[in-house]
């Protein structure tokens, strides 16, 4: 098992991980920092593989990741406040409006 | 100059139906409608006696005028063309100048009437559309004409259209002949196929050819006469034509006596080179000429109403009409056209002046010893009753027993029983005409007593038209009309050996004119109890008779009633409710059921839709996988 193998391998894992607490999670901010882990899952996988083909065009897309991910945040964020102050909780259960 | 005589009257209707509303309140208002509505129609007579004028100076060679060309398919071109012959110059003389006089007449009679400039709107409407039907060149353009005088006609017998037995009548005329029109139509396309074009002049010519066309002209015949039948309210589309008698009596003088129930006359005198090579279409309108001049003569034997015995009077006449366009006599029955819009004009606008003296009265039954009271009326009257019975020298003689001595002798179909009929007829219109006459002029009078001492003579712009037509219905049998239109229509051949009849036949004609007046001035002269006698002695007969045959009452339940139900059961509860608005109602459902289906997945959950989001792309990837 090489390095290669190893870093895919916790890629892999750290995505996993990253969508398990997605679904299970009810907590808003848990469920944002899940989503970030799961960004960092992919992050790792492109460098690995960049590194591995011995190009830098993973790693340009890796910086890219990071700008979209800073914006995302930058948005989530000020959304979940207005969610909290109308709702007064942070339980995904009662953001529940838009039920069909 | 012809585009200007049909203009006229137009220009006539679009100024009196938009100023003549407005300006009804205002002093001028009544003089312009007046001043409208009869001197574009007096102008249009006047351009039509020019043109006469003109054709005979150009020795009668017809006048061809393209006012519009109006579509171009093929090699097949549609023109607003007119034309001036023999035969539609004895139509536009009549149609104007008859109507201009019912113009001048309707200024005295529709005085009074909220509705007066409208009035005159609507017969300007309707002259247009007569000389549209009337000069004419194409049948496109005849038919476009006669669609508008049926509906100038619809307008005017609901005139007083606050009483919904009048606008029923409308109706009533308006769809009977729709039946007549589906039969034009086919007449039309039959022709169009077959020649390309529908000039009437030139189909007519290549009838004449040496090689006749490949069409049947027994059925163009046939198609063309169901529309006549219509138009002219003969058996079995004549039911529209008394209820027409709901409209002022003016416009029952001028559409439906004088000239708009003639246009059927005209349509098959027009195509007489079609009707020349249909020996069957022309003794189906023999047939049915005689027929329904018989059968109307019948019922108006007991009609009470005045204007009711006029109406089947007019079927009658018309029957008469038919008769003679059956048997060839084609010149003939322009004849009895021309004297029968005289006397008939006469008679309605005769009848309208009494309606008009004793306030709206209308039932015979209670008139009686008007010729003092209104003189003028009575003897104008009298004549064209005189005009109509067939009494020589006036109109009416001279035109019934051509009729009949051609129905008696021609060779295109005349025969014994069509004269038998036809003279049969003739003693029950002499009959029943001097009945009329009696009842509402002579004997004791039967008047309510407030309506007796209202009695008065019509103003003269009234009577001085009942004077001319009664002196037209005097004179106009000295017109030789088939002779002026032999070149055009020739007169059919008589069999020899009949011609020693001629002079007999004569003779019996008066006489039963005179054994008609006899007859009446007997019952109707004498002590009243024979006429209830009679009646009495023959009450089943008299119940028929009165109750029309009871025609109206067949159509309600052969036609009428199946139509309603299948209307209702088939059209309105299968068609209109289950199968339109179910399927439309079925769609909304449907969508509205998807909507719930797929609203369950709406379920505000985050949860659920990043589970969605996971399955698609899992699914997606795994597609991929597999198709790539």
């Amino acid at each position: 098992m090489d390095r290669t193998q190893l870093l895919i391998g916790l890629a892999a894992a750290l995505f996993c991980l990253g969508l398990v607490g997605v679904i299970v999670r009810r907590h808003v901010l848990v469920m944002l920092m899940c989503m970030e882990l799961m960004l960092n899952g992919v992050n790792l996988s492109l460098v690995t593989f960049a590194q591995q083909s011995g190009t830098t065009v993973g790693a340009v897309v890796v910086f890219l990741v990071f700008v979209v991910a800073t914006i995302e945040i930058a948005l989530a964020i000020p959304i979940v406040l207005l969610l909290v102050r109308a709702k007064r909780t942070l339980d995904l259960g009662a953001y529940n409006d838009l039920k069909g | 100059m012809l585009t200007a005589v049909v203009l006229l009257p137009l220009l006539g209707f679009v100024l009196n139906g938009l100023f003549a509303t407005r300006l009804r309140s205002h002093p001028l208002g009544h003089g312009f409608v007046t001043a409208l509505g009869c001197g574009l129609p007096i102008a249009s007579f006047a351009l039509v006696v020019l043109g006469v004028l003109k054709l005979a100076a150009a020795g009668w060679a017809p006048l061809v005028e393209t006012a519009y060309r109006w579509a171009q398919i093929g090699d097949a071109s549609f023109e607003v063309a007119f034309y001036l012959d023999r035969l539609s110059a004895v139509m536009a003389l009549v149609v104007t100048g008859v109507g201009s006089a019912i113009h001048v007449y309707s200024v005295g009679y529709m005085k009074e009437d909220e509705g007066y400039g409208r009035f005159f709107a609507y017969l300007n409407l309707f002259l247009f559309f007569m000389l549209l039907l009337v000069l004419g060149r194409s049948l496109l353009v005849l038919f476009v004409g006669w669609e508008g005088v049926g509906l100038a006609s619809y307008l005017l017998i609901g005139f007083w259209f606050h009483d919904l037995a009048n606008a029923r009548a409308g109706k009533k005329a308006f769809i009977t002949n729709r039946v007549g029109d589906a039969g034009f139509l086919l007449g039309m396309f039959v022709l169009f196929q077959a020649f390309g074009t529908l000039d009437m002049d030139r189909i007519d010519a290549s009838f004449a050819g040496p090689v006749l066309p490949a069409v049947s002209a027994s059925l163009v015949g046939i198609l063309l006469f169901i529309g006549a039948t219509g138009k002219s309210a003969q058996i079995p589309l004549h039911v529209w034509l008394p209820d027409a008698m709901a409209g002022p009596t003016p416009v029952s003088a001028l559409i439906h006596a004088a000239t708009m129930v003639t246009a059927g006359v005209y349509l098959v005198a027009r195509m007489s080179g079609v009707y020349l090579h249909a020996p069957e279409a022309s003794a189906v309108i023999a047939a049915i000429g005689v027929g329904t001049a018989f059968f109307a003569a019948t019922i108006a034997l007991v009609q009470t109403d005045i204007k009711k015995v006029l109406a089947y009077s007019t079927i009658s006449q018309l029957g008469f009409m038919f008769l003679a366009l059956g048997v060839g006599a084609y010149g003939v029955a322009i004849f009895h056209l021309v004297t029968h819009a005289f006397f008939k004009a006469c008679l309605f606008l005769g009848a309208g002046s009494v309606i008009h003296a004793l306030g709206g009265e209308q039932d015979l039954r209670r008139m009686g010893g008007l010729a003092r009271r209104i003189p003028l009326t009575f003897v104008t009257f009298a004549i064209a009753t005189a005009a109509i019975a067939g009494i020589p020298p006036l109109a009416g003689f001279f035109s019934k027993d051509e009729i009949l001595w051609y129905a008696f002798a021609s060779t295109r179909g005349g025969s014994p029983l069509l004269w038998f009929f036809g003279a049969a007829t003739a003693l029950m219109t002499a009959f029943y005409m001097f009945r009329l006459l009696w009842l509402a002029f002579l004997g004791p009078s039967r008047m309510a007593p407030e309506v007796e001492h209202h009695v008065h003579e019509s103003p003269r712009s009234m009577t001085s038209v009942l004077v001319l037509l009664a002196v037209l219905s005097a004179f106009g049998g000295f017109i030789a009309v088939p002779h002026f239109l032999e070149p055009q229509l020739a007169l059919p051949a008589t069999d020899e050996h009949l011609h020693a009849w001629e002079t007999p036949l004569l003779v019996l004609s008066v006489v039963l004119a005179l054994a008609g007046l006899a007859l009446a001035a007997f019952l109707y002269g004498g002590p009243s109890g024979r006429v209830d006698a009679l009646r009495a002695r023959f009450a089943g007969a008299h119940r028929w008779l009165s109750g029309k045959y009871f025609i109206d009452e067949l159509y309600e339940a052969v036609i009428g009633r199946p139509l309603v139900w299948v209307s209702d059961r088939v059209f309105l509860r299968v068609g209109d409710r289950a199968l339109l608005d179910g399927t439309l109602n079925g769609m909304a459902a449907v969508a509205r059921g998807g909507a719930w289906v797929l609203g369950r997945v709406q379920t505000g959950s985050l949860h659920v839709y990043a589970w969605l989001v996971l399955a698609g792309l899992a699914g997606a990837l795994l597609w991929s996988w597999r198709h790539v």
